[in-house]
């Protein structure tokens, strides 16, 4: 085998040499168009990308929130295990409520009609997820449920849901969701957003995490339920923690999807990341510059979908999955 | 574990029935009634409407006159027919194309030569961590409508390629395509059926002959030509289908072509081996024993991607395709009817779903009998 | 604690409005804000200023008149940008107090849509824009490819129009919004794009190269340009109504926002009147007694609103002299009935 194996044989030789024409003139094409393009409308509107209209007065917030954001994965870590806490293991816990509580805190002001950019699609996918998954959890458990009403409830509902396209979804949730609330009720264009998100994402959950539920061998529940656990003791102590372990990966596949999916907003209107660019694109001054908007803003979504499966990634490894 | 109802675990039904039932009853209630209080109550009769705008393509269905091109004096029902077979024809068309170039990019996955691995782990990375929603604006606006214009399109064998789209020389059947096919096959099993008979031979093609000039022409060659405005004639394939199909394509096939990966590589190693050591070579370890046990564990996600995709069909209203969403989008705006359309649009998809799946399970359920799980 | 907090975020995501009770300018009052339904991308009418970050436009004047009325403060305004497709319902389900957004008063809208319209502020009439030299007459495009925008009253015109002359091969192409139309456009994926002529104007302006695009003199409709309302609520809509007289009155009294000081020592008993000096008719709307001077040093009165985004000196002329714009006695539409 020579080498790397890339002319072993005269076919590999010639596909090698194909492949590496297609990788030449690709590369090639984008280094030329890269250096040639006009980036100026990528730094002159570097802030409407990542904080859309967030008042320059307001900066700090989205700083704050980074640096939370940091603190709480970094107290997830040490709580599981990854990392050594010290002497602030024992605060951990009100610790984790308390970032929690001030990130909220620093958020709750910005007026919902303000978020936009990238800061809008990261809002909305991390309060989608929140929000989706203790109700995933739910729904999960009902639809294993032995009771037949649960079972079939959550079956109904998961279906539906994941038989449509989400954009359905979006639009009855943000179109004609005000119609089936009493009057007076105004959700705001991100509260409809939102809870089109939420709808959407319970039921992919859910499957997610029955997945893990199924993966449980009989035996374990069997074994801790002779032992004198009640079913509620035994889901919460012995499913459930596994279940949850090994569906991870999932879920972080999960919320990439979900945080890629919220560019669907800029469809109805709203001004996430996609619809920003748009807007930007808008500007006469930038006609024409549709690829360096879009390149720039496929990097970004490219960037983000790394970070958060790198983070996933670090979480598996923190609790020892994926070992083989 | 079979159910034995307790007391209560039925009471848990029933509350959980009542409150179900009743939340659904509440929403239902207030949409009713402030439907009816803005003077538009819940009603299908719009359907029966006529719907007044244009589509770019598609056919729909009239009573009478069959599949033709839709047109704006026909009702709304049949402008969600052109909608919904605009998005048939994406899927299927998507779904073909994604296969081929899925199974493409999972082989270049696997292969030995570290360079088509490398490039197939860029595309499907890239491809799966940006939105589609941005891969189509890239697809139609920043590729497609870059193309040169109609006076500089570009020609070769009768077709013509340019921002307008794809102009294809087709054909046309004529009133009389069925009775020349009938011809054809006719002689075809006469030729068979009286193989042995002397006269047949002299008879048939004077018959057959006859018969073709009697029915010439069975179809019509429509050729694109150059109009005042753009291309007309032949089969056109719109530069809006165009980036749907590349986006949904693209998109769908690096989905696929992991699954084809996880599919080849849970195949247990000691297989391969197995098979070469009993003196099979590589091509026929694959085709023999490998892709039978491959194809059937990747049949059910594939079959989820190509729901994926005929779901994801439904952003085509971003680059202008008439699909069924994007003509959802325009009725609910011109009939006011969002909420009835939502509904219908819903419950398409949720058929299309729900149809599939039954064939998978049946398919899963006959696999497991005959081969066991 | 966590109760709490769940509520304190509930209570942030549904944007709780207090329980409709009587009228909206009830509600508008208390709240110390008026929510207005704007079009964020449409040149001229409403689009966002690159400069200060803020939102400008003729329609938008009109909301920042209606916060001067109110509040005396023009800036006491959110701006919730309306997508065409959803603009009913934002306006139905009362997310917004008022839109305006270049929307045209029809009377399948006023009766099926559930909406009121407010007086019109802008005569407008669909129109085509071509690329110069393509034709010069709308005759000319049978068999073009024309654009234009989903969900609006311009795609039926459209349809009609060619129905109406039978013409063959012609081509609508809708996309989601006037930005994405006038891209494709320019692009030359179609022939022309049809649209409001005021917005044609518009987008031809924001070119690096106006002269290239013409927009035919022909006009195929109607669109009377209105703001609208929740139907049913007289009272709020009295309000808007007579903030946007108010407008057309101060011109034909010929009071700017520059003349204005000389006007409040008028002795006129109907100027006097008209700027809340005298009298309770302010008072009687439910608004402030000197609402009308307020507009005016917000805004000033409808020629210097009209003539701030489409007069001469802006980037996109729109003649208003001997059209439909102009007041009634220059042979115009805008007329206000009597302030007394």
């Amino acid at each position: 085998m020579g080498g790397l194996g890339l002319f072993r044989t005269p076919g590999q030789a010639l596909l090698t040499l194909l492949l590496l024409g297609l990788a030449l003139v690709l590369v090639s094409t984008l280094a030329l168009w890269a250096l040639g393009a006009d980036w100026r409308v990528v730094y002159e509107n570097l802030r409407y990308f990542l904080l859309g209209r967030l008042p320059v007065g307001e900066t700090w917030r989205a700083w704050l929130l980074l640096l939370l954001g940091a603190g709480l994965f970094l107290l997830v870590l040490g709580r599981l295990g990854a990392i050594a806490l010290g002497p602030i293991r024992p605060l951990s816990g009100p610790l984790l409520l308390a970032l929690s509580l001030a990130a909220l805190l620093v958020l709750l002001p910005v007026p919902v009609n303000v978020l936009s950019g990238l800061l809008l699609s990261l809002v909305l996918s991390l309060a989608a997820m929140v929000l989706a998954f203790p109700l995933g959890l739910l729904l999960a458990l009902a639809r294993q449920s032995r009771i037949p009403l649960l079972r079939v409830l959550a079956l109904v509902y998961i279906e539906t849901v994941r038989g449509v396209p989400l954009i359905s979804v979006l639009f009855l949730a943000f179109v004609t969701l005000p119609l089936f609330l009493p009057e007076g009720f105004r959700p705001s264009q991100f509260a409809r957003a939102l809870a089109g998100f939420v709808l959407f994402t319970t039921a992919y959950l859910a499957e997610n995490v029955r997945g893990g539920l199924q993966a449980i061998p009989r035996g374990q529940v069997e074994a801790a339920l002779s032992l004198g656990l009640s079913p509620t003791q035994t889901t919460l102590y012995v499913v459930l923690p596994q279940a949850l372990r090994s569906v991870i990966p999932a879920i972080v596949g999960q919320f990439i999807s979900l945080f890629k999916d919220t560019s669907l907003v800029a469809v109805i209107g709203m001004l996430d990341l996609l619809g920003m660019a748009q807007a930007i694109l808008a500007n006469p001054k930038y006609l024409h510059l549709e690829r360096e908007v879009y390149a720039f803003v496929a990097l970004l979504y490219l960037f983000c979908s790394g970070l958060f499966s790198y983070l996933g990634r670090v979480v598996e490894r923190a609790l020892g999955l994926g070992v083989r | 574990m079979r159910f034995a109802p307790r007391p209560a675990e039925i009471l848990l039904q029933a509350l959980v029935l009542g409150a179900v039932v009743g939340v659904l009853l509440f929403f239902l209630h207030t949409a009713r009634e402030r439907m009816a209080a803005q003077g538009i109550p819940f009603s299908f009769a719009f359907l029966a409407q006529e719907a007044g705008f244009s589509l770019s393509e598609g056919l729909t269905y009239a009573p009478g006159e069959g599949l033709r091109p839709y047109t704006p004096s026909d009702t709304y029902w049949q402008a969600f027919l052109a909608g919904f077979l605009n998005t048939l024809r994406v899927a299927v068309a998507g779904l073909v194309l994604a296969t081929l170039l899925g199974f493409a990019i999972g082989a270049a996955r696997l292969s030995r030569n570290p360079l088509a691995r490398g490039l197939g782990f860029l595309y499907v990375e890239l491809v799966r961590n940006t939105p589609l929603l941005l891969q189509l604006f890239v697809w139609y606006f920043a590729v497609l409508l870059k193309l040169p214009p109609v006076e500089g399109a570009l020609r070769f064998l009768g077709i013509w390629l340019s921002q307008r789209g794809l102009f294809l020389p087709w054909i046309e059947a004529t009133p009389k395509a069925y009775g020349f096919l009938l011809l054809l096959l006719g002689t075809a099993l006469a030729v068979w059926g009286l193989r042995r008979y002397l006269w047949a031979k002299v008879l048939l093609p004077l018959v057959l002959l006859a018969g073709l000039l009697f029915l010439w022409p069975p179809f019509n060659f429509l050729l694109p030509e150059r109009t005042a405005f753009g291309v007309r004639g032949g089969l056109e394939v719109s530069p809006e289908f165009t980036a749907l199909l590349f986006g949904l394509t693209v998109y769908t096939a690096a989905f696929i072509a992991e699954v084809v990966r996880g599919a080849l590589l849970s195949i247990p190693r000691g297989q391969w081996e197995a098979a070469r050591a009993l003196g099979l070579d590589e091509r026929t370890v694959l085709r023999v024993v490998i892709l039978p046990q491959a194809v059937r564990i990747a049949l059910p996600p594939l079959i989820n991607q190509y729901l994926n995709l005929t779901k994801n069909s439904s952003l085509a209203v971003a680059v202008a395709y008439p699909d069924l969403f994007s003509v959802y989008n325009t009725i609910a705006n011109q009939s006011g009817r969002a909420l009835e359309g939502v509904l219908i649009v819903m419950a398409v998809y949720l058929s299309i779903s729900l149809g599939i799946s039954a064939l998978v399970n049946a398919y899963n359920r006959r696999v497991i009998l005959r081969w066991g799980v | 604690m966590a109760l709490r907090l769940v509520w304190i975020v509930m209570v942030f995501l549904l944007g709780l409005g207090a329980l409709a009770q009587g009228s909206r300018l009830d509600v508008v009052k208390e709240r110390g804000r008026l929510i207005c339904g704007v079009n964020a991308k449409l040149p001229g009418f409403g689009f966002l200023d690159e400069k200060t970050g803020k939102y400008a436009g003729f329609d938008i004047d009109f909301c920042k008149a209606v916060a001067a009325a109110l509040f005396n403060d023009p800036n006491k305004v959110e701006y919730v940008p309306l997508d065409a497709r959803v603009r009913f319902q934002a306006v139905q389900n009362g997310e917004v107090d008022v839109a305006f957004r270049n929307t045209t008063v029809t009377s399948s809208r006023d009766g099926a849509a559930g909406v009121d319209f407010l007086p019109v502020t802008f005569y407008d009439g669909q129109g085509v824009m071509v690329k110069k030299g393509r034709a010069k007459t709308l005759r000319e495009l049978e068999g073009a490819t024309f654009c234009t925008t989903q969900g609006t009253t311009n795609e039926k015109n459209i349809s009609d129009y060619i129905r109406a002359r039978r013409w063959a091969n012609t081509r609508v192409l809708t996309f989601e919004d006037g930005q994405k139309v006038m891209n494709a456009f320019l692009e030359g994926r179609c022939d022309a794009f049809t649209a409001d002529k005021s917005q044609l104007i518009g987008y031809k302006g924001t070119t690096s190269n106006p002269e290239a695009l013409e927009v035919l003199r022909e006009t195929i409709s109607k669109e009377p340009l209105a703001g609208m309302v929740r139907e049913n609520d007289s009272r709020w809509r009295d309000a808007l109504a007579w903030i946007i007289y108010a407008t057309i009155q101060a011109e034909e009294y010929g009071i700017t926002s520059k003349n204005l000081s000389q006007f409040l020592k008028s002795d006129s008993p109907e100027i006097r009147r008209f700027l809340g000096l005298e009298g309770t008719l302010g008072k009687d709307l439910g608004l402030p007694q000197d609402f009308a001077q307020r507009i005016l040093g917000a805004v000033g009165n409808y020629g210097e609103i009209y003539d701030r985004y489409f007069g001469p000196k802006s980037s996109f002329a729109i003649p208003r002299f001997g059209t439909l714009n102009a007041l009634q006695r220059q042979g115009g539409l805008m007329y206000s009935p009597p302030f007394r």
